[in-house]
């Protein structure tokens, strides 16, 4: 197993490349070196002279991909995007052109991301898999029809509607919770309540319906017809072998989102005012950050790729047919 | 047998059920909201709380070029100069100066000319700006020094810096006073290639020597990164036109005569920097904490910027080194009425605490307003109709739910101007002869900008009739005011002028009924715009059928921000929407969007219109360097004459601010230039704490009635499940 992950590292470095590649490419297709510093000089009274200054003290003045003035190595090396992307792959992703640095953004970022979709993470799977179950549990009932009725009306509501009705109802009429904001430490459950249960439930519809398709599928296969023949009670059917069984595609789904977690929502956070970093990508990409638009679309592969290498790890824990060489 | 104990188990929890409810009932009967987003122990402090949309760029004084970061700035930073809080028209006032300092005139041999000499004769401009002695900076780790006098913090190691978020972590602080050295230090710092501030070159053109001073700090800085070093002493250069003449004076030479320099006093790209300040924050171990001067400003003003998470909040608090400044004790006419001199004399500022919370989206932002949580707060589109209403003569008043929270309304016709420019390079709707002129001035009659303002703008503006808007120096009001060729003076008022002059306007131009006299083809004009987004698409539309009323043809070009800046320099727009928001009181900083060198394809400028009259430049060289009076406002009647028979932009309009105050903020009066107004504002906190607490009482019951529901819904279902788990698995089978 060590060589296939091995392997598979390997293989994520021609990856991120290409990614790093196409993101440099689509970014300067549409933004010019002399457009990032006239958004960031401001509208009013920039002089050419001052553009040229902006672009020479960050390095913004070379050739993007080619230096042909340039002697040897320095007609690859003396370019935008060697000089802006070759520290990336040892994590250091240096200071943004509104002279941030981004490591330390990053870092401060992501703990209110992750306090946030954590909790939504677990919630959401408890939640949901116990909402299927009971479905499945009561399958032929009125309950479960009308459950899944229910649950396809939620699934085609949007997001932005779960957000601005709860902030309606238990912000605005019931006073219950801060309508957005956030604090530190323990205080911070008085403002992720409110969105980690609107992130539950607008997710609800459809994962309650697909873990209720899996355990449906399950719960008519033969072993578990068999060990209601011999007498089990409903329940420990459903939880000692109906869930079990139906978890390996769960979990396997599952697993391969945990590193997007630390990327954060991006309509969540905007909405409640959570310092995270879901929003940390739009703001660049508005304020023609290339510096930051590169980090975040970097580290965004890099846990992609991650989160893909998991879900294969996962296969051979939670199944024992499957090994990975 | 079984059924009793299961009954009892059921009233258990029922009986513990109750109780909580019992108890979160009483807590919801406490005097703190449980919706308060601030820490309880604020609920009855003297702070003020408002919110920012976005995170500023920079808070850097030589950077910074925007109203959301002078928001924070112009309140730490003190430029000598600043305007008057009550006081209208605008006027300049000394801050840490002694004096408004008057221009010394001379000529190209040196000779000392009168003060009204003719802007020709007059090769240079000298002001002398003496500072007040004693003022002190906040306290701040930058001052700090050992017992041997040497600074504590300037070089501080990676373990000294790891575990700091802020400067204010450092344990020591300290302060010293202000210098005239500081200003001449900061304006220095307007040519340093990192700072790449965004008035560089146009101040290169106005300071002797300023653009001397850039050539050599981008050698010396080149030099400089290349041994490895972060900072550059200013102290070291020497600037030709910036001399300091004592401890507390200093003197600006400027080329030719720029009266306008003075307003340039005002702001925050000439407040001091001490030297300390900038070395402290050139470290290396700091930049990489994010602690750089950026973010951290230090100032003199009458607050310190004490937390700064431009992701969260950013806090400023009182200064203990405040110099001690007084609430004016004369304003403008009704003030007195208003109440706006009630604390004359009194020392400010009133607040201890500013809390700038981030608040990315109107919803939450409008709702915390009305719950008490922001003190103060703009109307957005969508929450009009719940603030504001409009009466059949366009008279405004708050809608009795905001009148019965005590909530209070003040609006304000901003210095700012949104137009439809006509690029005047361009050979169908550009050039200065009367067909040009004849077919914009049809466009400016066609398109009703009163019923603009009505749909798009929830009424919140004025047509504008000229280039200078209200409140600027050269505006005028009534008859004498309309802009003739679109407007006429009826009953009382600016009536416009009907389509039918606007359709024989356009066949005098060669374009009857739309349609080209000479080719025969219809009348296609192009309209340069950004985004094309959705929520465009009824403004555009409304566009298109204003013009399609004379039968020109509006075709829209939607593109990228970027592309369309392009555009505008290269000269390929056509039509296209701009706008310009005061610099500065003065008609001068308006008019010079009409002056041709100033066009913005053969000069860069900021004459988007490329609009180029020679008698108006004449007439705006001579108006810029008089003085207010009868004899400039002649020459801007003149100037604005000719540029409104030549109609290179459709005026547009002067957009109207529209601002709700809690009735606990006190001493709020509208300023459009000054950004360092919190120093004047008064909250009664106890008066707040009151209104939140009756206005934000928890509401349980739906909670009860949902579970009850949901209870209702479950339990027919689970008693059957019970009944079927009960049943034995042959029960009923056959034999």
């Amino acid at each position: 197993m060590i060589a296939y992950i091995v392997r598979r590292v390997l293989y994520a470095i021609p990856i991120l490349i290409g990614v790093n590649l196409i993101t440099f490419a689509l970014f300067f297709v549409v933004n010019t070196p002399d457009d990032m510093a006239r958004m960031h000089l401001g509208v009013k009274r920039v002089t050419p002279e001052a553009i040229e200054r902006w672009k020479r003290e960050r390095g913004y003045d070379l050739p993007l991909f080619w230096n042909g003035a340039a002697e040897g190595a320095g007609k690859l090396t003396e370019t935008i995007f060697y000089r802006k992307s070759v520290r990336l792959f040892v994590f250091d992703f240096g200071r943004s052109d509104r002279g941030r640095d981004i490591g330390e953004d990053i870092r401060q970022r992501m703990w209110p991301s992750l306090a946030l979709a954590v909790p939504v993470f677990l919630a959401g799977l408890l939640t949901h898999v116990t909402v299927a179950l009971a479905l499945v549990l009561f399958r032929g009932s009125y309950l479960d029809a009308w459950g899944t009725v229910a649950l396809v009306v939620l699934m085609s509501i949007s997001a932005l509607f779960y957000i601005i009705a709860g902030q309606y109802l238990v912000g605005k009429l019931m006073h219950l919770v801060p309508i957005s904001g956030y604090a530190g430490g323990l205080d911070a459950v008085r403002f992720l309540a409110l969105p980690a249960a609107i992130g539950v439930l607008a997710t609800l519809g459809a994962n309650a319906r697909w873990y209720r398709t899996l355990f449906l599928e399950e719960a008519d296969k033969d072993y578990v017809r068999t060990a209601r023949a011999k007498g089990l009670g409903e329940l420990a059917v459903l939880f000692r072998h109906v869930l079990g069984n139906a978890m390996i595609p769960i979990l396997t789904g599952v697993v391969a989102v945990l590193p997007l977690l630390f990327m954060g929502s991006l309509l969540l956070e905007s909405f409640f005012a959570i310092p995270g970093l879901g929003s940390y990508t739009i703001d660049a990409i508005q304020a023609q950050d290339f510096a930051e638009v590169r980090a975040m679309v970097f580290l965004g592969s890099v846990l992609y790729i991650a989160g893909l290498l998991l879900t294969d790890i996962s296969y051979t824990l939670v199944d024992p047919r499957v090994r990975l060489g | 047998m079984e059924e009793a104990p299961q009954r009892g188990r059921w009233r258990r929890w029922w009986g513990r059920g109750v109780a909580l409810a019992a108890l979160a009932l009483a807590a919801g009967g406490c005097a703190e909201p449980w919706n308060n987003p601030y820490p309880a122990r604020e609920a009855r402090a003297n702070i003020y709380y408002t919110d920012f949309q976005e995170r500023p760029k920079h808070l850097d004084p030589a950077r910074s070029y925007s109203s959301n970061e002078y928001a924070i700035i112009a309140n730490v930073y003190e430029p000598p100069l600043q305007y008057h809080y009550l006081k209208r028209p605008y006027t300049l006032v000394p801050l840490t100066a002694e004096a408004v300092p008057k221009p010394r005139l001379y000529d190209a041999r040196g000779r000392r000319l009168p003060d009204d000499a003719p802007a020709a004769q007059v090769a240079e401009s000298v002001y002398e700006i003496r500072i007040r002695p004693g003022i002190r900076y906040q306290p701040h780790p930058a001052f700090a020094r050992g017992p041997d006098g040497r600074f504590l913090y300037h070089h501080l190691t990676a373990r000294e810096a790891a575990r700091l978020r802020s400067p204010y972590d450092l344990p020591v602080r300290a302060t010293r006073e202000l210098t005239a050295a500081d200003y001449v230090y900061q304006i220095k710092r307007l040519a340093h290639p990192a700072v790449a501030s965004p008035i560089y070159g146009l101040m290169s053109g106005h300071i002797v020597g300023l653009r001397e001073l850039g050539r050599r700090l981008d050698e010396a800085w080149r030099e400089a990164r290349a041994r490895g070093e972060r900072w550059l002493d200013l102290r070291r250069f020497e600037l030709a036109g910036v001399e300091l003449v004592d401890r507390y004076t200093f003197r600006v030479r400027i080329r030719g005569h720029y009266p306008q320099f003075v307003y340039w006093l005002a702001m925050p790209f000439f407040a001091p920097m001490p030297w300390e300040a900038e070395r402290f924050y050139a470290q290396g171990v700091l930049a990489e904490r994010n602690i750089v001067l950026d973010w951290f400003p230090v100032g003199t003003g009458p607050y310190m910027l004490t937390v700064n998470n431009p992701n969260r909040r950013m806090v400023l608090e009182r200064n203990p080194e405040f110099h001690g400044e007084r609430y004016p004790a004369e304003g403008a006419p009704g003030d007195r009425a208003a109440g706006l001199l009630a604390d004359a004399g009194r020392p400010l500022p009133f607040i201890d605490r500013v809390v700038f919370s981030l608040e990315r989206e109107e919803i939450p932002r409008w709702n915390k307003f009305l719950q008490g949580y922001y003190d103060m707060s703009g109307i957005s589109e969508d929450a009009f109709d719940q603030a504001v209403r409009v009466g059949a003569g366009g008279e405004v008043s708050l809608t009795p739910a905001l009148r019965a929270k005590g909530i209070r309304l003040q609006t304000a016709v901003l210095a700012s101007v949104y137009y439809l420019g006509f690029n005047m390079l361009d050979p169908v709707v550009g050039g200065l002869d009367e067909r040009g002129r004849k077919l914009r001035r049809a466009i400016s009659i066609a398109l009703d900008y009163e019923e603009y303002i009505s749909i798009f703008m929830n009424g919140r503006g004025v047509p504008a009739q000229g280039p200078i808007p209200p409140g600027i120096f050269g505006h005028e009001e009534g008859e004498a005011g309309i802009n003739p060729y679109v407007y006429e003076w009826r009953d009382g008022r600016a009536r416009r002028r009907p389509l039918a002059e606007a359709r024989r306007l356009l066949a005098e131009a060669g374009y009857p009924g739309g349609v080209d006299a000479r080719t025969g083809k219809p009348l296609v004009l192009h309209f340069d715009v950004t985004g094309g987004r959705p929520d465009d698409k009824a403004r555009l539309d409304w566009f298109r059928k204003q013009l399609a009323r004379l039968g020109i043809q509006l075709v829209v070009r939607a593109t990228d921000y970027n592309r369309f800046q392009e555009k505008m320099r290269n000269g390929t727009a056509q039509i296209f929407t701009w706008g310009w928001n005061a610099d500065y009181p003065d008609p001068e900083n308006f008019l010079f969007l009409l002056y041709g060198p100033n066009g913005k394809v053969r000069h860069g400028g900021e004459n988007a219109a490329n609009y180029a009259n020679p008698e108006f430049d004449r007439l705006f060289e001579r108006m810029r360097a008089m003085p207010n009076g009868p004899e400039r406002l002649a020459l801007i009647r003149r100037m604005v004459d000719i540029a409104r028979r030549d109609a290179p932009w459709v005026w547009g309009v002067n957009p109207k601010a529209y601002r709700l105050l809690h009735a606990w903020v006190g001493n709020a009066k509208p300023n459009l230039m000054a950004n360092n107004t919190l120093k004047y504002l008064r909250i009664d906190p106890h008066l707040r704490a009151a209104r939140r607490a009756e206005w934000n009482r928890p509401v349980l019951w739906p909670l009860a009635l949902v579970a009850l529901a949901l209870a209702a819904a479950v339990a027919p279902a689970v008693a059957q499940w019970r009944r079927q788990e009960r049943r034995p698995p042959l029960e009923g089978a056959g034999p």
